[in-house]
């Protein structure tokens, strides 16, 4: 067991210096492209590892993170164009409102079960998003757009290279994956995947699954907070269709699912095959008319919800039990 | 006074309209437990069907609205084929993702396709009609669709109640295990209301191109309000749809025009989430 525990430490290390260095590495990451493509993948596995915390381990499929991340989002945004501040107050601020909002939401939404549950997240998304849409002290319709400020990373923003915001996107996905990582050995993540295989059985044994549910989804939006900040800071503006939209609450779900569900690399991986999918084929087939991107998508995720359920982790995890197996076998 | 009343006839003629969208999802999560997302892009694929074959051929939509159906129903049958069937037993969320990504692709293949313009039929049957009636101006593609929708609710119902297959859809929804031990080919009953969802919204967009544009987004909200809808008359209750939706049509339109037309979502989304914590299974919901 201690053994076992060990090794996969040195696989997480492993990436974590080979993503670090992965801009130093001439020629790998040269065209502002793929450092976009880049700087995509690690956000959204940012984002769904976030909604993986209370998706994934504690079974609560919310399709509402949207709002979350669009509440994030807008911290920065508003700091930056309201108040001609750096965007750090704001993102946190935006983050500390997005768990509050996230806590005063789920309170009553945890009392329903499975659809009326799914489609109370989807009403809440809705109507965030209308409602953002006529808020003209936030910008209204229009959205916030950037003004020009300095570059550097005060001010999170740069012009010349995408390498600070790669950097940028890496210490985010660093936080996130390693709160998980910390979830994952603590006693809340024994809690949370107690409460995900059977909430009674779990309350039986002295957890409060009220209290437990509702700290992942605090901790879940917080972190999807912070990921709608630094989202802000990348486009450079933020408005209501962009953050807080059913489409980007279903990205949260898709991606974690397409990786697998309450997996610690799901996340990353299902980001990994999805965004350069997206990416270059939006960039290739173009010219087939639009929107090939979202059908290739589309397709996929029909395929991996009814031929592999456990995404791409379960796929992993076959080949990891049939090599086993040959193995104990020519032994 | 006049308005008011005018403002309600609107909303309960959006109302009928959603009903008959909501009536079909219904009957899936009634039988199967299964929402489909792709709901509104079968909306939209009628829609499409209709709008291409008055555009195409000038066969006007009270025509195209038989083949919206038939052609929704294929749609269905063929999406419980292939997907649904597969996801039968697995986690709960699995269809609705599922359906998810069937609604992206749709949606995308039209927008690729068809390209985003809205398109609406011109010259149909229908189209731009009015009557007076005594100050209250009634639109008579709305009343056709809201007539329509009554007509398809009633055989609906009748057809869950009162007929052998009925009752064999409402053994499936009781207990799959035990309706087949009864010779019930719980299999076939599927797809035959995954079939049946689909030919509703066919019929119903069918005739919309005469009064409502086309665009591949056309669907998204029908979905949406759709679901609440359901939800909000309870579990698999088609006169609870029907209430709900006409809640839903009235509340939206005088929100919308009483407040301001951006708050009508708002209105609705919100008297669903007010509905559900205190019903927490909906109005009619057991």
């Amino acid at each position: 067991m201690k053994n076992r525990k060990r090794s996969v430490d040195f696989l997480w290390l492993g990436l974590l210096a080979f993503l670090a260095l992965l801009p130093l590495i001439p020629g790998l990451l040269r065209s502002s492209f793929t450092q976009h493509v880049a700087i995509q993948i690690l956000l959204y596995a940012s984002m769904a590892q976030a909604w993986n915390i209370l998706g994934g381990y504690c079974g609560q499929v919310s399709f509402g993170h949207s709002v979350f991340f669009g509440i994030g989002a807008y911290g920065a945004g508003m700091a930056v164009v309201k108040y001609g501040m750096i965007p750090w107050p704001g993102a946190f601020i935006g983050a500390v409102l997005a768990a509050a909002v996230a806590v005063v939401i789920s309170y009553p939404c945890f009392k329903l079960k499975g659809h009326y549950f799914a489609i109370a997240t989807f009403a809440i998304v809705e109507i965030f998003n209308r409602l953002f849409m006529v808020w003209y002290w936030v910008g209204g319709a229009l959205g916030l757009d950037y003004s020009f400020t300095d570059q550097g990373w005060t001010h999170f923003v740069w012009y010349e290279s995408k390498r600070g915001y790669y950097f940028g996107v890496l210490l985010l996905f660093l936080l996130v994956f390693g709160v998980v990582r910390w979830i994952e050995r603590n006693r809340l993540g024994f809690y949370l995947r107690a409460v995900r295989e059977g909430q009674e059985t779990a309350e039986s044994l002295g957890v409060n699954s009220a209290k437990v549910k509702l700290m992942a989804m605090a901790l879940s939006a917080f972190l999807a907070a912070l990921c709608g900040a630094f989202f802000a800071q990348y486009n450079y503006r933020v408005d209501p269709p962009m953050v807080m939209s059913l489409d980007m609450s279903m990205k949260f779900v898709l991606i974690t699912i397409l990786g697998g569900l309450g997996t610690f690399y799901g996340p990353l991986l299902g980001a990994a095959l999805l965004i350069p999918l997206q990416e270059y084929s939006r960039a290739f087939l173009g010219g087939i008319g639009g929107g090939v991107d979202l059908i290739i998508f589309g397709l996929l995720i029909i395929i991996v919800v009814v031929y592999q359920p456990r995404g791409i982790m379960g796929i992993i995890d076959g080949i990891r039990v049939k090599a086993k197996r040959s193995k104990e076998g020519g032994e | 006074m006049g308005t008011f009343f005018q403002v309600a006839l609107d909303g309960l003629f959006n109302g009928l309209l959603y009903a008959v969208v909501a009536a079909g999802l219904s009957l899936i999560w009634g039988v199967m437990d299964v929402i489909n997302f792709a709901h509104g892009e079968f909306l939209m694929i009628a829609m499409y069907l209709s709008y291409w074959l008055g555009f195409i051929w000038k066969i006007d939509p009270l025509l195209s609205s038989l083949a919206g159906g038939l052609f929704v129903f294929l749609v269905g049958a063929l999406t419980y084929k292939l997907i649904i069937s597969h996801t039968i037993g697995k986690s709960a969320m699995s269809a609705l993702l599922a359906t998810f990504g069937l609604s992206m692709l749709l949606k995308n293949v039209c927008l690729n396709r068809f390209s985003p313009n809205f398109r609406l039929l011109q010259g149909t049957f229908l189209g731009g009609k009015t009557y007076n009636f005594g100050g209250l101006i009634v639109p008579v593609p709305q009343l056709a669709i809201g007539l329509v929708a009554l007509l398809l609710l009633t055989l609906l119902y009748a057809l869950v109640k009162r007929t052998r297959l009925g009752w064999a859809i409402q053994a499936t929804a009781m207990d799959k295990e035990a309706a087949e031990l009864m010779g019930i080919n719980t299999e076939k009953i599927y797809l035959l209301v995954f079939g049946l969802g689909g030919a509703c919204v066919g019929i119903a967009g069918g005739l919309l191109p005469s009064y409502l544009a086309v665009h591949p987004e056309v669907g998204g909200l029908f979905s949406l309000i759709a679901f609440v809808c359901v939800a909000m008359g309870g579990f698999g209750s088609i006169p609870g749809a029907l209430l709900a939706s006409l809640l839903i049509g009235l509340v939206e339109a005088f929100a919308g025009f009483y407040i301001a037309p951006v708050f009508k979502y708002v209105a609705v989304f919100g008297l669903y989430l007010v509905v559900v914590m205190v019903r927490p299974r909906g109005l009619f919901g057991w």
